[in-house]
């Protein structure tokens, strides 16, 4: 690594349409944390509880769209964000999320606010303060340019550690056989 | 009188018998050639074209070009990857490839292949397609969202179990595999564990039942090594 | 088990088997003749057929699958497919079949709830002279106007049989515009087959060498080096295929040819089979030109009386040789000459591995010689008038004439036959086109040629063709041409390798993009960058070519595309606000959070 002179990166994360699972597995680079903390600084982020991104040079983004607030969020991310980076299977692909593609939205809706047995006088939320699902839940490279992807559920924290540490060395990030998992 | 059986392979000799494809002859020698719907121990088929290499300079099948003396072949190579991996992204975009619910994970050569040739993203836009699983049968399973239409258990069952479980329909992008049953379930065809198409499948459409997790992922054929390095286990070498 | 008693599909299917003496290399034409008696192929009419031709139903089912003009569901007792090449939607194709749609009450491409009709697209059907055009029940109608389209709609409320619509719907024209040595030759039935027993098969084979005709399906291979090489190729039979699959968009030579000049092609397959030892012969036609079939087998049969087919064919015992007939049922890959020889061994037509090539190992494994319709034709001519004639005619690389198919923005569409050579220019004068921005010669698969460029030659040393001509006008918008014929090869792939199968559909998808105002540079080199993968990874000719649109109008039209690239920055193909209209319905919401904006660029 680079002698901690220059100023510190700034890196914003967020979780989308995901189980916070890759945040998780962010926090099992363990004690690396420490050796990261010299080299950059968290905007919004989970662990820093600020709500809206600033100017970035990093932004990760955990899991993919299947609301409107999943793409404002994204928007934000990526208006702000030199480097977007998309984490875990869920931002990557879909993934578990978008098991329901396949399905029709009134479909679903109808069955968990309406059908589904036990509902009595149920109905589907319409308080503007939710956000609307989309029809389809949508990786996050189809609604905005991703500059890096990090594959797995989750990635492991070596696998995060390593796309990380080579971005912060000037180097293009490369997994290779052991960290690349799309399980 | 004896011509000289060889080719080179990235720069190195490769021999091989008459009749023989390049990478037939490349597996046999222990060298790796990506590939998906080539099986040594079937006929080649060359659809998938994972296998592309350059044969004195000309793009072209390695499981179906034959081996000629002195052929140069080129296969590792950055412009053959990087098409190869957009190959690979097509196939996991065309399906639904959701590997941390499939029991093939670790298993399964697509997955494999695109570990070996860095595959980070689909890269395109997810087709997404509305695709059945037929869990009709007793001990086997059919979960058709993650068939690349290789055609292997189509041949398998053909030319080795003399049964013709299975077939491809429809044309083009609605190509799809069916089963050999007037209700299109395969409880109602003459399938079995023992057929051999039941053992070729090179992802995780033909699953056993009840099996789950007997191997943890990450301890896996390809989480082992990768595919590269993993000769099938019919071919010698390596 | 099924047995032949208990299903009620074998009356119709037991006189087919008859008649193709239950073969199963056959299963594509009783597939077809099947669906002709019922509409279309019933579960338990696979049954029986799995049961008489010996086949696992997986097996019939997947070819039945394959191939677009047959259904395993119904599709209505009208089944009304809509020509869809870029000539009908010029000629306002869409919008005709918007109205038939909003007359009879039906939504495209799906049943009509009474099971009355079906409406949807196919890619061309070969009637560009005379569009837009439609097949119901696969007979072809030609010149649809607003008017005939409201007397087909009562005709079919009114459920009147095919049979008793007015016949001035069915009437094909041939439109011959210039006529040389082949359209205008005075050709008697047999005359080509006698100046073939004067000279010996050998000296005959040897005209067509001295000829150097070579293939009309556009490739242009040695016609006399096919037949040599098939004739010396060992096998227990050998066989001889005439291609009338003419799927090309843009192309209906053959659809005219075979119509009025009939005996000169089967009289050329005739000579092919006494130089290569052929005993049997195809007709590979395809379903569009189902209207054709009457005719063609009446000339056969009349052929056979005249004994120009059948058994010591002009009395010349040891010399016999019968051709017979099979449909193509909407596969465009089946021109391809190893998926058709796939096709006429009642399989799915998906391209051969090649090497080995059909002269060799073609149908039944057998050596076989495939060639275009009008190439065998132009045999005819040569066994008549001698190789040194017809290499007299044409360019020095491309002897002969070549028959233009000429569509679109011009006063007088319809067939020119030229000597090899002519320009491009003077195409366009002789068929009235004014102003023309652009020709695609050879159709879809051929060449885009811009105004510039309207002195270069039809010829194989310069543009080759398989003969389609269509002419665009200023006015017309090149992106949806190549949109249009990018959306032809995403139907037509046949899906068998990765590239073709998913990349023209990507492409399709990206195309569209473009057009629904979400491109950007971006999207514009992913289309170039997927070209380059189809072009160098795919199958077959077919992938190959599903870029040449793109690629030419890209070279010599670019500003049709930039006017596409609405966003500076990447935006989603889909449209983010009517990706939640359902949620909206659901809830009834539809206040400011209730939407997004259509794309979000940072300027």
């Amino acid at each position: 690594m680079n002698a901690p002179a220059k100023p510190k990166l700034k890196v914003a994360t967020t979780s989308l349409a995901g189980c916070f699972g890759c945040h998780m597995s962010f926090l099992d680079i363990d004690e690396r944390i420490l050796e990261l903390m010299k080299l950059v600084e968290f905007d919004r982020s989970p662990i820093t509880d600020i709500k809206h991104c600033g100017p970035c040079d990093i932004g990760i983004i955990e899991g993919g769209l299947c609301n409107a607030e999943n793409v404002h969020v994204l928007r934000e991310f990526r208006a702000n964000c030199k480097i977007l980076i998309a984490m875990g299977a869920c931002a990557v692909n879909g993934g578990l999320p978008a098991q329901r593609n396949h399905l029709s939205l009134p479909l679903i809706l109808e069955e968990v606010y309406h059908a589904q047995h036990g509902l009595v006088d149920g109905f589907i939320p319409n308080d503007p303060e939710l956000p609307l699902p989309l029809d389809k839940v949508h990786p996050i490279h189809e609604v905005v340019k991703v500059d890096y992807f990090i594959p797995g559920c989750p990635p492991s924290g070596d696998a995060i550690w390593k796309v990380l540490t080579d971005l912060l060395a000037g180097r293009e990030p490369e997994l290779g056989h052991g960290l690349i998992h799309y399980d | 009188m004896s011509q000289d059986k060889s080719f080179t392979l990235d720069g190195k000799t490769v021999p091989y018998q008459e009749g023989q494809t390049i990478i037939q002859a490349a597996m046999a020698a222990g060298h790796y050639i990506p590939h998906l719907c080539f099986n040594p121990e079937f006929k080649p088929h060359g659809s998938c074209k994972l296998c592309t290499v350059k044969a004195n300079g000309r793009q072209t099948a390695s499981c179906t070009q034959q081996a000629q003396p002195g052929m140069v072949v080129e296969s590792d190579i950055n412009e053959l990857n990087d098409e190869r991996r957009v190959l690979l992204q097509m196939l996991f975009v065309e399906g639904n490839h959701f590997c941390p619910s499939c029991e093939k994970s670790g298993n399964c050569q697509l997955q494999a292949t695109a570990y070996e040739l860095d595959m980070m993203s689909p890269h395109f836009d997810q087709f997404f397609p509305d695709r059945p699983v037929d869990a009709s049968h007793a001990e086997y399973l059919l979960d058709f969202n993650r068939c690349i239409l290789c055609s292997l258990c189509v041949r398998a069952s053909r030319d080795v179990d003399g049964k013709n479980v299975f077939a491809l329909s429809g044309r083009g992008i609605k190509s799809h595999l069916i089963v050999n049953a007037k209700s299109g379930h395969l409880a109602d065809t003459d399938f079995s564990g023992s057929d051999k198409a039941a053992h070729v499948c090179p992802v995780g459409v033909i699953l056993k039942k009840r099996v789950g997790f007997s191997v943890p992922i990450g301890q896996r054929t390809f989480d082992a090594q990768p595919i590269s390095a993993t000769p099938h286990p019919k071919v010698k070498g390596a | 088990m099924m047995t032949s008693q208990t299903n009620v599909h074998a009356e119709y299917l037991n006189p087919i088997l008859a008649r193709r003496q239950h073969n199963p290399n056959d299963l594509l034409q009783i597939l077809r003749e099947a669906q002709e008696q019922h509409g279309y192929i019933h579960t338990d009419a696979i049954d029986y057929l799995s049961l008489e031709l010996k086949l696992p139903r997986a097996k019939i089912e997947g070819v039945a699958g394959f191939y677009s003009f047959l259904y395993l569901q119904p599709r209505g007792e009208y089944r009304v497919l809509f020509s869809d090449n870029i000539t009908d939607r010029m000629l306002g194709n869409m919008e005709l079949l918007e109205n038939m749609c909003a007359q009879l009450w039906v939504e495209p491409g799906k049943v009509s709830e009474d099971g009355l009709l079906s409406i949807e697209t196919t890619s061309c059907t070969g009637l560009c002279d005379q569009g837009p055009a439609l097949l119901v029940n696969n007979i072809a109608i030609n010149r649809l106007t607003p008017a005939r389209v409201s007397s087909i709609c009562e005709l079919i409320r009114e459920r009147v049989p095919l049979s008793a619509w007015p016949q001035e719907f069915f009437a094909i024209e041939d439109n011959i515009r210039r006529k040389d040595i082949l359209l205008g030759s005075d050709f008697k039935s047999g005359a080509a087959l006698s100046a073939l027993f004067q000279r010996g098969a050998d000296a005959t084979l040897q005209e067509i060498k001295t000829s150097k005709l070579r293939g009309r399906g556009g490739a242009g291979f040695s016609t006399g080096m096919k037949w040599e090489f098939c004739r010396n190729a060992a096998g227990d039979a050998h066989y001889v295929v005439c291609n009338a699959d003419e799927g090309e968009p843009g192309t209906f030579k053959d659809r005219v040819l075979l119509n009025g000049y009939a005996d000169m092609v089967f009289e050329g397959m005739t000579l092919c089979a006494r130089v290569v030892g052929a005993k049997q012969g195809f007709l590979y036609l395809r379903g569009e030109y189902r209207y054709l079939l009457d005719h063609l087998q009446a000339v056969l049969q009349r052929r056979r009386q005249q004994t120009l087919l059948g058994t010591s064919i002009l009395g010349e015992a040891g010399f016999d040789f019968d051709i017979e007939i099979h449909l193509g049922a909407g596969a465009y890959v089946c021109g391809e000459e190893s998926a058709l020889i796939e096709s006429l061994e009642g399989k799915r037509g998906t391209p051969r591995n090649r090497p080995p090539f059909p002269v060799t190992n073609g149908y039944l494994d057998r050596p076989t010689v495939v060639n275009n319709v009008e190439t065998f034709a132009s045999a005819s001519l040569i066994a008549l008038n001698g190789g040194a004639w017809y290499a007299g005619i044409g360019t020095e690389t491309s002897s002969g004439t070549k028959i233009l198919s000429v569509s679109g923005d011009c006063e007088r569409p319809g067939l020119y036959e030229y000597p090899f050579g002519v320009t491009v220019a003077q195409v366009l004068a002789e068929c009235g086109a004014r102003d023309t921005q652009a020709v695609q010669v050879s159709g879809a698969s051929g060449v885009c040629v811009s105004a510039d460029e309207f002195e270069r030659r039809i010829a194989f040393e310069d543009i080759p063709t398989a003969g389609a001509f269509m002419v665009f006008g200023q006015q017309r918008d090149m992106f949806e041409v190549a949109r249009n014929f990018v959306h032809f090869f995403a139907h037509e792939s046949c899906g068998f390798c990765t590239p073709c199968r998913v990349g023209t559909s990507l492409l399709s998808n990206m195309m569209d993009k473009l057009a629904n105002g979400h491109g950007s540079p971006y999207d514009f080199a992913e289309i170039e960058k997927l070209n380059g993968l189809l072009q160098s990874t795919s199958h077959c000719g077919l992938g190959h070519a599903a870029c040449n649109p793109v690629l030419d109008t890209i070279a010599k039209f670019r500003p049709a595309y930039e006017k596409r690239l609405a966003h500076k920055d990447f935006v989603p193909a889909f449209d983010l606000d009517a990706a939640l209209s359902q949620a909206r319905q659901m809830t009834g919401r539809d206040d400011t959070g209730a939407h997004l904006e259509r794309s979000h660029e940072s300027r």
